[in-house]
């Protein structure tokens, strides 16, 4: 494994819990949108700590890498991002890892995207990589979030869904009483499923399910219930 | 290169500390990480099949692999995401019992272990065999979970978790070390966890 020593130039909140952080690398690695980056944390006396973050910005944007880290409160490197980086830390990081969770313009659509909070860290750098590239393959996102205060890139996402170039977008609360205009209601179940397969252009190609363990479970098995088979489903799931 | 700031939150006892292989952290819960959605395997569909290259050497139905000889083994294991898990208990059949049950030996030195979603990992046949690995069938004394390989794994914990293959339906014998899916992914071919062989060329 390659690391480099990069440095922290911009730290941006995204959400209650998310904030991105954006890292300056001495020599930038070309990756494929929904990649990941293992962040290694080294103590003074060696003991280290090391997790993976999928990569959020595009391939095509070459100045920095951003990843979006959620704070977990019981969490070892997470809280130390939230709570001790600053900006001109340098920090290493590994080269780009994971091979089965990507999408290249190449790959073409209609491609279902469907993220559970964090989870649309990998998506937010495939639709940004699909209007870089200037792809109009069809995309949709399905994004589930708690509530509106935990709604991550919203601002860009419904910029690049009104170009109506073929991305789209779907977002749902699960803890909202009263969601936004445009924003839908409740947990992905069945039913949604459903209706994102339907609003696609055509057979969906491959469907991405990234978030916790439980909502990738979920959300595959209404997915193979609504009939989609399963070798065209790639998950990610956030464990620890 | 020291971190800014960084002190890490070890904890736990010196003993505990020796058990964790290097970059490793202990986790009490048991995270799921796969690639695709959990396949639901019926147990009256479930087959397990010993391959020499392309060619079956023998098949097993649910009934036939339950009535081998089977062994309890408890184990740290290691995933590659750096957590770790003390004291798992595992129940299943060694591959060295499938093997008498077949009634052959190692035919080469490389196996290519297969599962029912098409995932496949690479372990030195020399690792699978004199009691290190099994195919297990229960975990804490209860049927293995789905999302966590059930109703079978490979468990090889010696190694990376990855290469104990959820849903696993087969071991096949190859004349040269074919890499899985993982290891054609960037990870390491042999996945040593005290070696810290995660990637190719760690």
């Amino acid at each position: 494994m390659r690391w480099q020593t990069a440095v922290v130039t911009e730290i941006v909140r995204r959400s209650r819990a998310v904030s991105s952080f954006f890292f300056r690398l001495p020599e930038f690695v070309p990756f494929a949108a929904g990649q990941h980056i293992i962040v290694r944390l080294t103590a003074p006396d060696g003991y280290r700590a090391q997790r993976s973050y999928s990569i959020a910005s595009a391939p095509e944007t070459t100045s920095h890498v951003e990843l979006a880290i959620e704070k977990l409160d019981d969490g070892e490197v997470s809280p130390f991002f939230h709570e001790v980086v600053e900006v001109g830390d340098e920090i290493e990081l590994s080269e780009p890892v994971g091979g089965h969770f990507i999408w290249r313009t190449q790959d073409g659509g209609p491609v279902l995207l469907i993220g559970g909070g964090s989870g649309i860290a990998p998506f937010v750098s495939m639709a940004r990589h699909r209007a870089l590239a200037g792809s109009t393959a069809p995309m949709l996102l399905l994004f589930s979030a708690r509530t509106r205060h935990d709604l991550l890139f919203a601002d860009e996402l419904a910029e690049l869904r009104d170009r109506q170039d073929g991305f789209d977008m779907i977002t749902t609360l699960t803890r909202e009483a009263s969601p936004p205009e445009g924003i839908s209601k409740g947990r992905i179940d069945a039913g949604t499923i459903a209706a994102a397969l339907a609003r696609l252009p055509g057979p969906v190609r491959r469907i991405y399910i990234c978030g916790s363990n439980p909502f990738v479970e979920n959300a595959a098995q209404h997915a193979i219930d609504a009939g989609v088979e399963p070798g065209l489903i790639a998950t990610e799931r956030y464990g620890v | 290169m020291a971190t800014r700031g960084f002190t890490g939150r070890r904890g736990g006892s010196e003993e505990t500390r020796e058990r964790l292989p290097p970059g490793q952290f202990l986790e009490s819960g048991f995270p799921v990480l796969s690639a695709g959605p959990t396949p639901r395997i019926q147990t009256d569909k479930w087959t397990f099949t010993l391959k020499d290259g392309v060619r079956p050497v023998k098949r097993w139905n649910w009934d036939e692999f339950n009535a081998l000889p089977q062994t309890k083994m408890t184990r740290d294991i290691h995933c590659v995401t750096t957590w770790s898990k003390f004291d798992t208990a595992w129940q299943g059949v060694l591959v060295d019992d499938i093997l008498a049950d077949a009634g052959i030996e190692p035919p080469t030195g490389f196996t290519l272990a297969h599962s029912f979603d098409g995932y496949t990992t690479n372990v030195p046949t020399a690792d699978l065999l004199g009691g290190k690995a099994m195919v297990a069938l229960r975990y804490e004394g209860k049927p293995i979970a789905p999302d966590h390989g059930g109703p079978a794994r490979l468990l090889v914990p010696h190694l990376y978790f990855w290469k104990s293959a959820k849903w696993v339906n087969g071991l096949q014998f190859t004349q040269k070390d074919e890499l899985g899916f993982w290891e054609l992914r960037g990870y390491h071919r042999y996945g040593d966890p005290w070696q810290e062989q995660r990637y190719t060329n760690d």
